[in-house]
């Protein structure tokens, strides 16, 4: 079962992860198994929603029964924590169907997903003088 | 099984232990420069999303009871500056066309803010996003993209003609240069950052 309830899970501060009973998102597409009805309870991962392969995942013979779609994502989010729509954008699939594909590696435990902070909540104000500091360096 | 965990890593702030995306907007009519934009600024990669025609309301005015749905697929710009390692800028250009409107709702939603790109000789072709930035309190600048040819005008006109709130910032720009983009951006960032103090007090009052 999953015991998934409670603060066990090592909180990032600052973000909130969407869990894995909200489930699967729009499906599509033929790599999605032909799933494309959202249920009531679904979620959207936001477009810069992150994405980050979790640190206990599923075992390698788990690994091997993904598709091509499902592991080439695992690739890209191995490689650096990436937003939602880089992924989309980097495996060349549209946002659906990486959405779609995310749900199944979040419910698998292969990955976890932030949800971004809303900048209302935004720790404080550094940030923002960080980020248009870095702007003025590029 | 619960296990301690310790939080000794960076827990003071914990700010570099949490990575941060921040999500901007680029508005504006057909052809005034998104691409151009968020292309001067950021690595631009081409977004995909797929979308049923009739969310798009009008566009499907004669389905005659046939049950057939029809994905169309909209691309919009996006571009990712690097702050630092675990902070991130997103640029989403979204497409001119009205139809495509239904898509702001998801991009907009917790966005820091939005860059509206106008053209002073169809000024009115960004209206539409000003008052949809407008209603729903969401921090915009207006860049006016000065396209040789066009006659200048200063911001106080743009200003004006907008009808913009007081304190909504009016930038000229040329969408085709770096540096020129990356001061529309932080005029934004500023205002977002004066917009939200404003409402944090306000909010306690
Ligand atoms: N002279 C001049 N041309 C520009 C400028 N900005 C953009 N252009 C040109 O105007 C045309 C349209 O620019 P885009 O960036 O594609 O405009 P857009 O808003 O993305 O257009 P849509 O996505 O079709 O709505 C391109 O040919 C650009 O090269 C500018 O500042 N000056
Ligand atoms: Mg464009």
């Amino acid at each position: 079962m999953n015991d998934d309830s409670g603060g066990e899970r090592p909180s990032v501060p600052g973000s909130q992860w969407y869990d894995a009973e909200a489930g699967p998102l729009v499906r599509p597409y033929a790599m999605t198994g032909g799933r494309t009805k959202p249920g009531p309870s679904n979620v959207r991962f936001d477009l810069i929603a992150l994405v980050v392969v979790d640190d206990e995942p599923p075992g390698p013979a788990e690994e091997a029964l993904l598709g091509p779609e499902h592991r080439s994502l695992l690739t890209l989010c191995r490689a650096e924590t990436q937003s939602v729509a880089e992924l989309a954008a980097d495996a060349d699939l549209p946002v659906g169907v990486v959405r779609v594909l995310l749900g199944d590696l979040l419910e698998s435990g292969f990955v976890r997903v932030s949800r971004p902070v809303p900048p209302a909540q935004l720790p404080d104000e550094r940030i923002l003088r960080e980020v248009i500091d870095g702007l003025r360096a590029l | 099984m619960a296990y301690e965990r310790s939080e000794s890593t960076g827990a003071g702030d914990g700010a570099d232990t949490s990575a941060l995306a921040l999500k901007i907007l680029v508005a504006g009519g057909f052809g005034v420069g998104k691409t151009t934009l968020v292309g001067a600024v950021s690595e631009i990669r081409p977004l995909r999303t797929e979308e049923q025609l009739s969310r798009a309301g009008e566009l499907v005015d004669d389905t005659g009871g046939v049950d057939q749905k029809t994905t169309t697929t909209v691309a919009m710009d996006f571009g990712r500056i690097t702050i630092r390692s675990g902070l991130s800028l997103y640029l989403f250009g979204t497409p001119g066309q009205d139809r495509f409107w239904f898509l702001w709702d998801e991009l907009s939603q917790g966005a820091l803010g939005a860059v509206v790109l106008a053209d002073t000789r169809r000024l009115e072709d960004c209206f539409p996003a000003v008052d949809y930035f407008e209603h729903r309190k969401i921090p915009f600048v207006v860049a006016v993209n000065c396209f040789t040819g066009a006659r200048t005008y200063g911001a106080h006109d743009v200003s004006r003609a907008l009808d913009l709130d007081r304190g909504t910032p009016v930038v000229l720009c040329d969408a085709r240069d770096r540096d020129s983009g990356k001061e529309v951006l932080i005029r934004l960032v500023e205002y977002a950052g004066r917009m939200h103090t404003a409402r944090l007090l306000d909010s306690v009052g």
